[in-house]
């Protein structure tokens, strides 16, 4: 763990280098998600609610997602550009280090100007949290953590496994971004509004719905049946990371064992 | 120390054809073909020798570095180095080698060259005072000390490469892989880096395999040279056999005072003569170099002269010629 944050410290003051780049593309980085809430707002503007859902219970939805795929972003960036790593045959040094594959291609990589993504849901979170009655209590708190951090986790496993794919196609495949973008967009709406194929397939097979909507219907006091089981659910969409993991070490043999 | 024995290794390629149609075509569907990139590899390397690796492109010595280097599973054969199989335990195998890869830089590229070695103690998890002990001899060796603190990116060829090397031996590994450690260099930083890699070799102990296209490289460092050719091993044993062998032809241009007498010496042959410059060729199975510039003085005035063995490149075209492949 200590490595990676060494790692962090390297590639931080490579990215300090180019000052006026980070500002820049920290600021662009506000502004995209920006125009999407922006367009949020003016959707509840028109029509008061949707299915039940009021604005700021979904602007607070908007915020997790928004904030798990920007920190996913910047610290799993690696695994994100990992295409670039291949081509480069950079990752043949990789293997003669004596670490992890994981750990080191993880480190290889950041994407810091996400500072800017994520201050923006960051505001949008604060602004949510105070508008909405919400009870608070310390398990609350801790759900709403393990909301976001868990989304990391899920964005992170998408990432492992489309790098996981380079091993085959050697470039990066789009596809992938269905799954992080498609998802995310997806995501920052409670997922009951959609058909419920959409619903399924987005809580049992890409568990974004445990990191948002589940937990979420705990912390807005929305829940029916066993609260704790909802409130777990951030930790159960975490685990997605660990089939990833495993893919992500076969394409590691096949690589060692093919070469290209 | 090293020791592979029966290394075989093929590669499945795609075939690559011309024109628009067939590249539509093999967006869907591929021919490929089955490359043997390495056949029947055999060789040992005792502690402390340096060997040069060598052949042409594409004949297989970035693959077996790969697979000596604990990157690439062979298909078969066996493979021991200092009592590991290199792609099993690939962690525990790798702290013992350091691995140069001349094309491609292992450096961070925009922070000060010191950082990227900090890190490196880091990855390695290089006890402090061993670090501090092996960065010393490194700067002083490859005189480092002024570049140590500008960025990668603003080093020339030559500090870059030194920075390489340097930045493969922090964690003091016992057996150095060089990749075309010189490629691209000038004379200058080439000698440099030729004297340093005989001096890690001397006092460290350090085992060293390079593979190079240039000659020099080999006649400076290496007692030993490898030759692989088209994935076979061609040739092992000592370089100066090898060019006794194969390249007992040398040749020797030589610029006199104007002199109209023939210059004809028996065993030579000339190639191009002209009254102030004349290119010989010697075969040196018939007569010795010193013999051909001893009679040529007594002939002519000298006011220069240069002796070029033959190329390796020369020579490996007639191993092939003897190997029929």
């Amino acid at each position: 763990m200590s490595l990676y944050f060494k790692y962090l410290l390297i590639l931080f003051k490579s990215q300090m280098q180019y000052r006026t780049s980070f500002w820049l593309l920290s600021i662009g980085q506000f502004f995209i998600p920006f125009s999407v809430f922006a367009g949020l707002y003016f959707l509840f503007e028109r029509f008061g609610h949707i299915k039940g859902w009021d604005f700021f219970e979904v602007a607070l939805c908007f915020a997790v997602i928004h904030m798990a795929f920007s920190l996913s972003e910047c610290f799993a960036r690696g695994f994100d550009t990992f295409s670039s790593l291949i081509i480069k045959g950079d990752f043949d040094r990789v293997l003669v280090r004596p670490r992890s594959t994981f750990l080191q291609v993880l480190g290889s990589k950041f994407e810091f100007t996400r500072i800017g993504r994520l201050l923006q849901s960051g505001i949008v979170l604060i602004w949510a949290l105070n508008n909405l009655p919400i009870e608070w209590s310390f398990v609350k708190v801790v759900t709403l953590f393990f909301m976001i951090t868990s989304g990391v986790f899920i964005f992170t496993g998408i990432y492992m496994l489309a790098a996981t794919m380079c091993f085959w196609t050697v470039q990066g495949l789009e596809v992938a971004n269905i799954f992080t973008d498609g998802g995310r967009e997806m995501a920052q709406y409670p997922l009951n509004i959609y058909q419920k194929w959409v619903a399924q397939f987005f809580t049992y097979v890409i568990p974004f719905g445990t990191v948002n909507y589940l937990p979420l219907l705990f912390i807005l006091g929305k829940t029916k049946g066993n609260e704790l089981l909802y409130m777990l659910t951030p930790l159960a969409g975490s685990l997605f990371i660990l089939p990833c993991i495993f893919v992500w070490q076969f394409g590691v043999r096949h690589y060692r064992s093919t070469g290209s | 120390m090293i020791k592979l024995e029966g290394i075989t290794k093929s590669f499945k390629v795609a075939k690559r054809s011309t024109g628009l149609r067939q590249a539509t075509k093999a967006l869907f569907y591929r021919e490929h073909t089955i490359v043997e990139a390495l056949k029947d590899i055999t060789f040992s390397i005792e502690p402390g020798e340096i060997v040069g690796y060598i052949g042409p492109n594409g004949a297989g010595k970035s693959t077996t570095i790969k697979i000596m280097s604990g990157i690439l599973v062979p298909d078969g054969g066996n493979c021991s180095i200092m009592g590991y199989t290199p792609w099993k335990n690939r962690v525990d195998y790798v702290k013992n080698i350091g691995v140069v890869f001349g094309q491609r830089s292992q450096l961070w590229w925009d922070v000060p060259v010191i950082d990227s070695f900090e890190l490196l103690k880091d990855i390695y998890n290089v006890p402090e005072q061993e670090y501090k002990t092996t960065l010393n001899l490194l700067i002083e060796t490859l005189e480092l000390k002024e570049i140590m603190n500008s960025p990668v990116r603003q080093l020339s060829l030559g500090q870059r490469m030194r920075c390489e090397i340097a930045a493969s031996l922090i964690h003091n590994p016992q057996i150095l892989f060089l990749d075309e450690p010189t490629i691209g260099l000038d004379a200058v930083s080439k000698i440099a880096v030729r004297q340093f890699i005989k001096t890690i070799n001397q006092e460290k102990g350090v085992t060293v395999l390079l593979t190079t296209h240039d000659m020099n490289d080999i006649e400076a460092l290496a007692n030993r040279v490898i030759l692989i050719g088209k994935g076979s091993l061609l040739y092992d044993g000592k370089i100066e056999e090898l060019k006794k062998r194969f390249g007992s032809h040398k040749t020797i241009t030589v610029d006199y005072r104007k002199n109209i007498n023939s210059i004809d010496i028996p065993g030579t042959s000339i190639i191009h003569w002209s009254p102030e410059h004349a290119v010989l060729s010697i075969d040196t199975e018939k007569i010795l170099t010193s013999e051909v510039i001893t009679e040529l003085s007594q002939k002519v005035d000298l006011l220069d002269v240069t002796i070029e063995s033959q190329p390796i490149e020369d020579v490996i075209i007639q191993l092939y010629k003897e190997f029929q492949i």
